[in-house]
């Protein structure tokens, strides 16, 4: 038996085959050859097998959407099978004898800056497209399978760290658990950890080995150790953990129906967190009263190209509907920072988490926010829907954003298409000067969501994705603590509600500190919604409250 | 070799899917076809450069066809820019 510690970030046990993401390099080798003809057949194998894909890939998407929606892959298959394409490759591996990937590399930027300087912006647009073809003959070319997990039976999931755009593409049901070699507690692949239920461990560095594949290992995510090849003893405590937390799980099922309500009789909204429709089930079986964060990102981050008004309209009428008339509030898009998209073609940044991001992205392309917003609107007919700006720093973004809200809505009125004028606008508080400035933006919106995730890193100058700052990335720092209670007092005074939709509301620890704040909502992993329930239904606040703002006046820090 | 002249009335002028039912078109014949616009010229047959040329709605373009074909593939040329673009 083999024993590796890491960081457990999500609770449960699994168990099961260790099974290594496969995924396109980043970085490709890049190298002169002396068979060049080798490396031409290897291009043109790639690209055989590109072009066949991309064919497929436009029939599966004209059966379901019919031709207009085929048109991106056929694109994507003429630009493949393009003769200029074809020819700047040969001339990289035969006169420059670069390696297949290499040329492959060279021909993409050389055609992406050939488009991206026309002067025609549905040209310019065409770079994304060009830099997509590549991207996928590129892998076909490093032999790995996008986003898939080759296996036959469920496993535990190892990888280095796991990209936004990656964990979208996976096969959930396929997935016992994570572990990663670096990652924190607040990276993408713990998030959906917690989404899913399962396991994750991370920070377990090179400790897994590549002949560890394949192999028996239990993954404990409540204390972040991992056993390869566990000997009988190990497992039988294993099996019994599990049992027990399955039967904790069944007397959380009891509290299904009930009320988030205090001893002392104060209430508090528990809603979910989601990513796309499909967890909407999720939500649903949790008991959670509605979705206070709705990423719409997944729209994004699953599309080669701008996902259409129709698809977006689609999605979240999905939601809402399922949703049955409960709260449902979707975040505008995302982007930006840890979360990139080739065909945004965003400029690329030294400090990305303080660059092009969220709502920047919307005001500086508002054809692009608007196509959102008029699909947010449409589908504000057909359930209980806010709208959430992501990134706020000062008042004339929201007014500006605003604005763009009610243009859309006299357009929707002009052309007779229904809409809600019921949708309530909120703002995420992530930024230290959107907690400064709430009293003033509490003027100007129905709500707040604090993202704590965000709103720690910027606080204390710690990045979240770094899991070597370790303890100086403090969510309980005094300082995020008492930007909350400012951010909730501002809302109060205002007369409108405060949530918190980051990683920190599902924190037990925390939680009788919230209701002592006097947030209004949590908004948290489907998966936590009963144990949270049961966190509230447990607090006296005619105990806590005074002495919590007590400490969090004084400079007492709490852990 | 046999040339015409032809002036764009796709509103988008020739973008993605025109560029490429053209060079299937341009690639049917034996003859070589080239289009050109204000002095730049490119094979039919490749998609990235004709895309590149940024042929817009209301351009002139001038289209040459040279080959063993190009008596047959001239007029039947001009009637695809006629019917596509």
């Amino acid at each position: 038996m083999i024993t590796i510690q890491g960081k457990g970030v999500s609770n449960g046990v699994g168990m099961g085959p260790l099974y290594f993401y496969q995924r396109a390099k980043a970085t490709i080798t890049r190298c002169t050859v002396d068979d060049t003809e080798a490396e031409w057949s290897r291009f043109k194998a790639a690209q055989t097998a590109a072009v066949e894909q991309l064919g497929e890939l436009a029939e599966k998407a004209r059966a379901r959407a019919g031709d207009e929606a085929a048109l991106l892959f056929e694109t994507h298959q003429l630009m493949a099978e393009d003769l200029d394409y074809e020819e700047t490759v040969e001339a990289f591996i035969r006169q420059d004898r670069l390696n297949a990937e290499a040329a492959v590399a060279d021909t993409s930027t050389q055609f992406a800056e050939m488009f991206a300087a026309m002067d025609d912006t549905y040209m310019q647009a065409r770079a994304a497209d060009v830099k997509d073809v590549s991207r996928r003959i590129l892998g076909i070319l490093t032999g790995t399978a996008e986003g898939g997990i080759a296996s036959e039976v469920p496993v535990l999931l190892a990888a280095d760290d796991l990209a936004p755009s990656e964990t979208v593409q996976l096969d959930k049901a396929k997935i016992l658990g994570f572990i990663t070699a670096g990652g924190s507690g607040s990276s993408h692949t713990a998030i959906l950890a917690r989404t899913m239920g399962i396991p994750a461990i991370v920070g377990v560095g090179d400790a897994l080995k590549p002949e560890h594949e394949g192999r028996f290992v239990i993954a404990d995510g409540g204390t972040g150790a991992v056993y390869i090849d566990p000997d009988d003893e190990t497992r039988a405590r294993m099996e019994q953990k599990r049992e027990e937390q399955l039967r904790l799980q069944r007397l959380l099922e009891t509290l299904k129906g009930q009320e988030n309500v205090t001893k002392d009789g104060k209430s508090i909204r528990i809603y979910c967190n989601i990513g796309s429709p499909e967890d909407v089930p999720a939500v649903l079986t949790n008991d959670g009263g509605g979705i206070g964060l709705f990423r719409s990102e997944f729209l994004y981050l699953n599309s080669t190209n701008y996902p259409t008004e129709d698809e977006q309209f689609e999605a979240y009428k999905k939601v809402l509907e399922a949703m049955g008339g409960r709260e449902v509030i979707i975040r505008t898009c995302d982007i930006g920072a840890d979360k990139q998209i080739g065909y945004f073609a965003l400029p690329k940044e030294d400090n990305p988490a303080m660059g092009m991001r969220a709502l920047r992205i919307s005001l500086t392309r508002p054809e692009f926010f608007r196509t959102q917003l008029r699909a947010l609107y449409r589908a504000s007919a057909f359930g209980h829907l806010g709208i959430m700006f992501p990134m706020v720093t000062s008042v004339w973004e929201v007014r500006e954003a605003k604005k763009m809200c009610e243009s859309v809505k006299a357009e929707l009125k002009k052309e007779g298409i229904p809409y809600s004028d019921g949708v309530q606008i909120g703002i995420m508080i992530e930024t230290p000067a959107a907690a400064v400035m709430s009293d003033r933006l509490a003027c100007e919106v129905d709500f707040f969501s604090c993202g704590t995730n965000d709103l720690t890193q910027y606080t204390l100058a710690c990045d979240r994705q770094n899991n070597d700052l370790g303890r100086f990335y403090d969510p309980h720092h005094p300082a995020v603590l008492r930007l909350l209670k400012m951010v909730a007092d501002n809302a109060h005074k205002a007369g409108i509600w405060m949530g918190i939709c980051g990683e920190l509301g599902a924190d037990l620890e925390l939680t009788e500190t919230f209701l002592a704040i006097g947030v209004d909502e949590l908004s948290v992993a489907p998966g936590s919604v009963l144990p949270l329930r049961n966190a509230v239904r447990m607090t006296d606040t005619r105990e806590s409250a005074a002495r919590i703002l007590a400490e969090l006046a004084a400079d007492h820090h709490r852990i | 070799m046999r040339s015409f002249t032809y002036t764009i009335q796709e509103a988008i002028g020739i973008h993605a899917r025109p560029a490429g039912l053209l060079v299937k078109e341009a690639k049917s014949y034996q003859s070589t076809v080239t289009i050109t616009k204000e002095g730049r010229s490119v094979n039919a047959v490749k998609l990235m450069a004709l895309m590149g040329l940024g042929v817009k709605c209301g351009d002139t373009v001038t289209v040459t066809v040279e080959g063993p074909d190009e008596d047959t593939a001239a007029p039947a040329l001009e009637a695809f820019f006629k019917a596509t673009l």
